[in-house]
């Protein structure tokens, strides 16, 4: 079984795990494969609205958003995103693991993906509760005192919270799919043959991953 | 079923160069103090690519997945570039003697 990679498997083995509207698993594992990068697609147009935001508040005010991308904290920023990117390493090496038939190992990387997107949320509140602290919330907690512009400035404290928060839901959700992941994963529901819900969540995850690549220069670095 | 199978040095060759890459831009914004958004948003790109060939598997899906791909970059690309011909362009004064009399004023 774990020589997938070799040939085609038994056909009766793959049949047992085809839903009745499929031809075929192969059929079945493409079908998911394109529908969750469907989704994925209405994803990136999501967060592009707030990207459009963003490149048109930083067109307008490139100054006050100089100004306000100074008080981000780079160092964290950049461990963070260190720690995503090991998150996607780990998920990687599950998909594979899957496919390889390596049970205890696929439960493992879950296990480990799971850990470092519960790191990343915590560096984060870490990061909002410094923001709390230097009233750079706005709406709730705002006095903006390191000189003129705070209107401005405002502006991308604002889309610092929604871009992040939304990116931060997403990493819930994504620990919440790793949760179900890992007891499916347990009670030994993948296999070669079948691992398509793995190698699905786990295009989720680098998805997000993605979105917090290209945060992280744009809240923290320019 | 026939699937690519990776082996596990190319992901951790991928990971390796994701994290030079990160340490790279956080180098020229640190270290040489560039504020640069080409330098930022080119290594942001270099490495989304790296995750979606090679992380995602897209270098070995169908062509179906593969222009699932190419069509989320075209529609962000239209979403942000028809956004910005309208806001990049608003402080473009007319030079046009006179404009100032038929302007609506706010």
């Amino acid at each position: 079984m774990s020589d997938a990679h070799v040939g085609t498997l038994e056909h009766t083995h793959d049949e047992e795990h085809v839903a009745h509207q499929f031809d075929n698993a192969q059929q079945q594992y493409e079908s998911g494969n394109l529908g969750m990068w469907l989704f994925l697609l209405t994803e990136v147009m999501f967060f592009g609205g707030m990207f459009g935001a963003y490149a048109v508040y930083r067109t307008w005010y490139p100054d006050a958003f100089e100004i306000a991308s100074r008080t981000t904290n780079i160092p964290l920023g950049a461990m963070n995103t260190l720690v995503l990117i090991v998150s996607s390493l780990t998920m990687a090496l599950g998909v594979q693991s899957a496919q390889l038939g390596k049970r205890k190992r696929l439960a493992w990387m879950i296990a480990l993906t799971m850990f470092f997107g519960l790191v990343f949320l915590g560096v984060k509140a870490a990061e909002y509760s410094e923001k709390w602290h230097h009233q750079h919330v706005p709406g709730l907690n705002w006095n903006w005192t390191e000189g003129e512009g705070g209107r401005e400035v405002q502006i991308l404290f604002c889309l610092y919270f929604a871009m992040t928060g939304m990116h931060a839901m997403h990493m819930v959700v994504g620990v919440g799919i790793m949760t179900w992941l890992l007891i499916t994963a347990l009670k030994g529901r993948y296999s070669p043959a079948y691992y398509n819900p793995v190698e699905i969540s786990g295009l989720y995850w680098h998805f997000v991953d993605i979105v917090w690549i290209f945060l992280f220069p744009l809240l923290y670095l320019i | 079923m026939q699937h690519h199978i990776a082996p596990t040095r190319m992901y951790i060759g991928v990971f390796l160069a994701l994290a030079v890459f990160t340490a790279l831009t956080v180098f020229v914004r640190l270290g040489l103090e560039i504020r640069s958004f080409t330098i930022a948003i080119s290594i942001a790109v270099v490495k989304a690519t790296l995750v979606i060939l090679y992380f995602m598997h897209v270098k070995w899906s169908g062509v179906l997945t593969k222009m699932a791909v190419v069509l989320a970059v075209v529609f962000l690309g239209i979403l942000l570039l028809l956004t910005l011909t309208d806001y990049g362009s608003r402080s473009w004064q007319p030079k046009i003697p006179g404009w100032e009399k038929h302007q609506v004023v706010q």
